[in-house]
């Protein structure tokens, strides 16, 4: 071998093994891939795949951000993960769906390693979120990476104009977005919509429907849940007061788009953005939405009302509305019962029980690193991101709002009405017990779109419901779901 | 075939040579069976194992839990309930008093059907009647399911909207495809540039076609939208109102299948013999006597073959209903297999292989009947 071609070889040597120990000592999960999971767009991927890229940066973990469509998210992670197959390391999905992943012993325990976590300040997350989102069975299960409540949003402007108040209950609602309907709220001499609310099927007009019903339904404080009867698990859904909801909730259709049927959240957030709505429901992302560039008509106009309510609430036994009192609706103010739905409970990350320990350390990580308040209090100021507050520090005070450029008196209104939903004692959780997602994503959430579509009457929909859900319950066992349910409801975490 | 390596004398030859012989003789006798075996092999494991291993999945109940699948046995549970229990609505939709309409119409078929089997009885073979009844039932219970539903005034559900993309779409596809195939193979100038035109959608991937489906067709910011604005109905919407949505998922689905009837149909009709359409010219036949005398017979045993394929991938209808309306609204676009494919994803795996038998049922019975008594006969006039 000449002189020349030893020297190369020498070369070649010196480098591999130079870059071969650069990498090693790079960072502490060097080679680790985290494979996520979640839903398309760039809301909820987009700041994982983003902040992926700086964890990835610090500690070498690369992290692989998989989208599918909403409804696919749990079939897709439960079936990867029941079956073994295991592509998928980390799910990120509505912190309720977790209580049936656990159940079948799917999800790796977080505890231990939170204990160990001296970044992730845990006493920063607010009670709810901590407790009922992130816990299970009393055990951390979940990290959250937004908190979810579902309000009522209004254009102030449009309603001073036509010297309106916002509403206060459903019936308002309906008042309030019949006088406005038609009026040009964007000045481009087009009648615009009095409410926009997402009804597409397969979407998220089902959790839409429950922000209507539970001030109906749930009287007596978040324990007493407005699904079910939580000693037996009968539905208590084929009733005047989910009856009306669902009137209140159709009828909102003669005052929004023509095609409200066939609209998502998507084509929703594109209309309120362009000015074209005056009335909607939605979770804390308006708050943040209108201070994106694109919706320079709106920006500072979107005000929030944290719960609307109702005069009359549910006699259990009777299955009839009665007038709200101070037996009927202890917690009524004024005469009106509320109950903020916490919908969808928060995008919240679980990391998946069956992978080696090594790529769980990356995934609690990089999960840790998305929930500490450095990053998640800069996300959820960022409207795109899909990511709304859950951290005390984040709703304590007005700063980071305003700071992320919201005008203060709006931030004043956006943050204080998701503190009074959040710590409202009648505030109404999500269903957090196995078979969630088919007792909500497919069987209400069908029956409701037929009902909407006049295929069939709203008590025949409400029948197929009570009769869906009756099914589900027999299928996971009764006596489980009582149990599973007492405990989403009535056991915090702690 | 005579077994040539029985006579060979073994004396005659080496044993060597005698082995080799009869080793290739043998191969050869067997040749068809290796040749066909890959095959049968590779449909056995992809397609028939799969198909009756479902049948587990259709008869239980499936958990998914830490320790894998959970099989509950439930017999004809996920079945029955698409007939009788709370799934009924959205399977045959609200099945309600029948109105007189419905009536007359389940009458008139149920009169058809059994003259038709009396018919029959005097001539076919018992073999051939187990068929006829099978397709006779089939026809009297679509009918009673039409006439207690859509006649009547009430809701369908997935199986009559699938035989509406069905029925009605191929009617639509194979009378503008045809009659395109008959413009373009007459003498016209840039006959060659429409044939290219016309055959683009076929070469579009249904997704793509969804996609752009679903922007052509929005009425409120699509490029329709000046018009239907000028025609103020822009408050008006398709995607709201079941029977405009339906009626627009078969156009839409027309639009790239019209393609392929035409493109078989073009090749049909460039095959009837020159010489036929001008001797009846000659005799002074009309334009539409020599299509209807002519050329129309010489074609009918490419016709009813396309259109059998096109029955059954029209069955199989899914991309559209799912991208354009999510099957909304309510469940007005839902086909079937957008149904069974809605139930699977939310893991509910046995209900949806039942629902995936029933269409499979359908598919068989109403393909199988058509080939048989209307393919068969027309192939036998044409042969004959």
């Amino acid at each position: 071998m000449s002189s020349y071609k030893k020297s190369l070889c020498a070369l070649s040597v010196a480098v591999a093994l130079g870059a071969f120990s650069g990498v090693s000592t790079a960072g502490e999960f060097d080679g680790v891939t985290v494979n996520i999971l979640t839903r398309p767009g760039y809301v909820i991927a987009g700041p994982l795949a983003e902040r992926g890229k700086e964890f990835e940066a610090k500690t070498g973990a690369k992290v692989v951000v998989t989208e599918v469509p909403f409804a696919e998210i749990f079939p897709k992670i439960q079936n990867d993960w029941s079956t073994g197959t295991n592509a998928i390391d980390v799910g990120v999905f509505a912190a309720g769906w977790g209580v049936e992943l656990d159940a079948a012993g799917l999800l790796e325990d977080l505890t231990p390693y939170v204990e160990k976590d001296t970044k992730l300040d845990l006493n920063d997350i607010a009670p709810y979120f901590r407790d009922f989102g992130q816990k299970i069975g009393g055990k951390t299960k979940l990290l959250m990476v937004d908190g979810d409540f579902q309000m009522v949003y209004y254009r102030k402007d449009v309603l001073e104009k036509a010297g309106l108040q916002p509403p206060k209950t459903w019936d308002d609602y309906l008042a309030v977005a019949s006088k406005i309907h038609g009026q040009d709220m964007n000045g481009d001499g087009k009648p615009d919509y009095g409410s926009c609310i997402f009804k597409k099927r397969n979407a998220q007009s089902y959790f839409a429907i429950q922000t209507v019903a539970a001030s109906y339904v749930q009287t007596q404080g978040t324990a007493q849940g407005f699904h079910f009867d939580a000693a037996t698990m009968k539905p208590i859904v084929n009733n005047e007061a989910w009856k009306k909801a669902f009137e209140v909730y159709k009828e909102t259709g003669k005052y929004g788009p023509p095609e409200e049927l066939n609209m998502d959240i998507g084509d929703t957030r594109a209309l309120f953005k362009a000015g074209r709505c005056g009335l909607l429901i939605e979770w804390g992302d308006p708050g943040t939405l209108q201070l994106d560039p694109d919706a320079a008509k709106v920006k500072g106009l979107i005000y929030a009302v944290g719960a609307v309510g109702s005069k009359e609430v549910l006699d259990r036994a009777t299955g009839k509305l009665v007038p709200v009192t101070k037996e009927s609706a202890p917690y009524a103010v004024d005469g009106i019962n509320y109950a903020p739905f916490a919908a969808f409970g928060g995008w919240a990350g679980a990391i998946n029980a069956k992978i080696d320990q090594k790529k769980k350390d990356a995934a609690y990580a990089f999960l840790s690193y998305m929930n500490q308040a450095a990053e998640s209090n800069v996300d959820v100021t960022i409207g795109k991101t899909g990511y709304n507050p859950y951290r005390l520090s984040q709703l304590a005070s007005t700063d980071l709002w305003v700071k992320a450029g919201m005008p203060k008196e709006l931030a004043e209104n956006y943050i204080g009405a998701i503190n009074g939903a959040l710590n409202n004692p009648n505030m109404a959780s999500d269903m957090k017990i196995p078979g969630a997602q088919k007792y909500t994503g497919v069987i209400l959430d069908t029956e409701l779109a037929r009902y909407l579509a006049g295929e069939i009457t709203v008590d025949e929909a409400l029948k197929n419901i009570e009769a869906g859900w009756e099914e589900v319950t027999e299928d996971f066992g009764r006596d489980s779901q009582i149990k599973a349910q007492a405990l989403a409801l009535g056991t915090p975490g702690n | 075939m005579p077994n040539a390596g029985a006579d060979v004398q073994p004396e005659l030859a080496p044993a060597g040579i005698q082995l080799r012989e009869s080793w290739g003789e043998w191969l050869d006798r067997h040749s068809r069976t290796f040749f066909i075996a890959p095959a049968v092999v590779l449909i056995l494991i992809f397609a028939i194992f799969p198909t009756f291993y479902s049948i587990v999945f259709a008869l239980s109940r499936v958990r998914f839990t830490g320790e894998g699948l959970k099989f509950r046995f439930v017999w004809f549970q996920n079945f029955a309930k698409q007939f009788l229990g709370n799934d009924q609505v959205h399977f045959l939709g609200k099945v309600g008093a029948m109105g007189w309409l419905g009536t007359l119409f389940f009458a008139a078929v149920l009169v058809a059907m059994v003259w038709w089997l009396y018919r029959c009885a005097r001539v076919t073979s018992w073999v051939g009647m187990i068929g006829r009844l099978i397709s006779a039932a089939m026809a009297v219970f679509v009918a009673w399911i039409i006439g207690a539903t859509l006649l009547s005034g009430n809701p369908i559900g997935t199986l009559l909207t699938t035989l509406f993309y069905v029925v009605v779409g191929c009617a639509l596809q194979f009378v503008i495809g045809t009659g395109l195939a008959f413009l373009c193979s007459q003498p016209i100038s840039g006959k060659n540039f429409f044939r290219v035109i016309f055959f683009i959608p076929l070469m579009i991937t249904p997704l793509g076609v969804g996609y752009a489906m679903k922007m052509v067709a929005d009425i409120t910011k699509g490029p329709f939208q000046p018009l239907f604005g000028a025609a103020t109905v822009d408050a008006w919407v398709w995607s709201a109102d079941p029977w405009a949505a339906r009626i627009v998922m078969m156009i839409c689905d027309s639009w790239q299948w019209i393609p392929f009837i035409f493109i078989t149909m073009l090749a049909a009709l460039e095959n009837v013999p020159r010489d036929h359409v001008e001797a009846a010219q000659v005799d002074g036949a009309s334009g539409i006597q020599i299509f209807k005398e002519i050329v129309w017979p010489q074609i009918v045993p490419v016709a009813v073959t396309v259109l059998l394929i096109r029955m059954i991938e029209a069955f199989k209808i899914v991309d559209l209903p799912n991208i354009m309306t999510g099957g909304g609204p309510g469940s007005s676009t839902e086909s079937m297999t957008l149904h069974s494919m809605y139930i699977w994803r939310a893991n509910d795996v046995g209900t949806s292989a039942a629902v995936a038998y029933l269409l499979l049922l359908l598919t068989v019975v109403t393909c199988a009947s058509f080939f048989n008594y209307v393919v068969l006969g027309q192939l036998r006039r044409a042969g004959g």
